[in-house]
């Protein structure tokens, strides 16, 4: 991993177009400032780290029919 | 060809129902080629979403319209551009349901919806920053809110 130190304020540029600028430094909190084109998704680790222990665990869910969920509706 | 399936013993699998996943799901990234299995003319909103490349992976899916009114899904240009989208009556939006032991207690993921877009069978689960939704939504209190409709 490359590592860069970066006062407030100051950016680090990649692949030409997105520009991350460390915004604000307060104890052990940054605010992070992100110009990347569109298709550029980004998105808080935790936030997919999260979605793959949900996926982890339907994939787990108790084996029942689809009739069964359905009765539970009480269609 | 022929999948060996946990849920469905046997089953055979159409080429032109295969449904392709180019990054996999979150925690199933190696998982590309899924189908949407469910009963002819059943009207049952719960259907399966079967892994192609593993029978013994299957997601239990809801239409979300099912028991919650008015969801909202963005669907940013980079995942419009990765499913081909042309069209957004093409896209057909599901909710991953886990089922705990108690089945009345299970849940759906509106937080991240898996979106196909019907016309080119390419699919892939949205990763939506959407604080209105979460991971765990009873369905069944949904359904109620719904006024059971």
């Amino acid at each position: 991993m490359l590592v860069l130190t970066r006062k407030r304020n100051e950016s680090i540029i990649i692949n030409d177009d997105i520009e991350i600028t460390v915004i604000d430094v307060q104890n052990d909190q940054v605010r992070i400032g992100i110009s990347a084109p569109k298709n550029v998704s980004i998105f808080r680790k935790e936030l997919y780290e999260q979605i793959q222990e949900e996926n982890r665990k339907a994939v787990e869910s108790k084996e029942v029919s689809l009739d069964e969920l359905k009765k539970g509706l009480k269609l | 060809m022929v999948l060996k399936t946990k849920n469905f013993g046997n089953i055979e699998i159409n080429e032109e129902d295969i449904i392709s996943f180019k990054k996999g799901l979150p925690g199933f990234e190696s998982y590309r080629r899924f189908a949407i299995l469910h009963k002819v003319d059943d009207e049952n909103p719960f259907k399966w979403l079967q892994s192609v490349d593993d029978g013994k992976v299957a997601f239990v899916i809801i239409n979300p319209q099912f028991f919650k009114d008015h969801y909202e899904i963005k669907v940013d240009p980079n995942t419009s551009d990765e499913l081909e989208i042309e069209d957004i009556k093409d896209v057909i939006v599901y909710s991953i349901v886990t089922i705990p032991e108690e089945v009345s207690k299970m849940t759906a993921n509106l937080k991240a919806p898996v979106i196909i877009n019907a016309k080119k069978n390419m699919g892939c689960q949205l990763v939506m920053d959407d604080e209105r939704y979460g991971f765990r939504h009873l369905i069944l209190d949904e359904f109620k809110k719904m006024g059971g409709k």
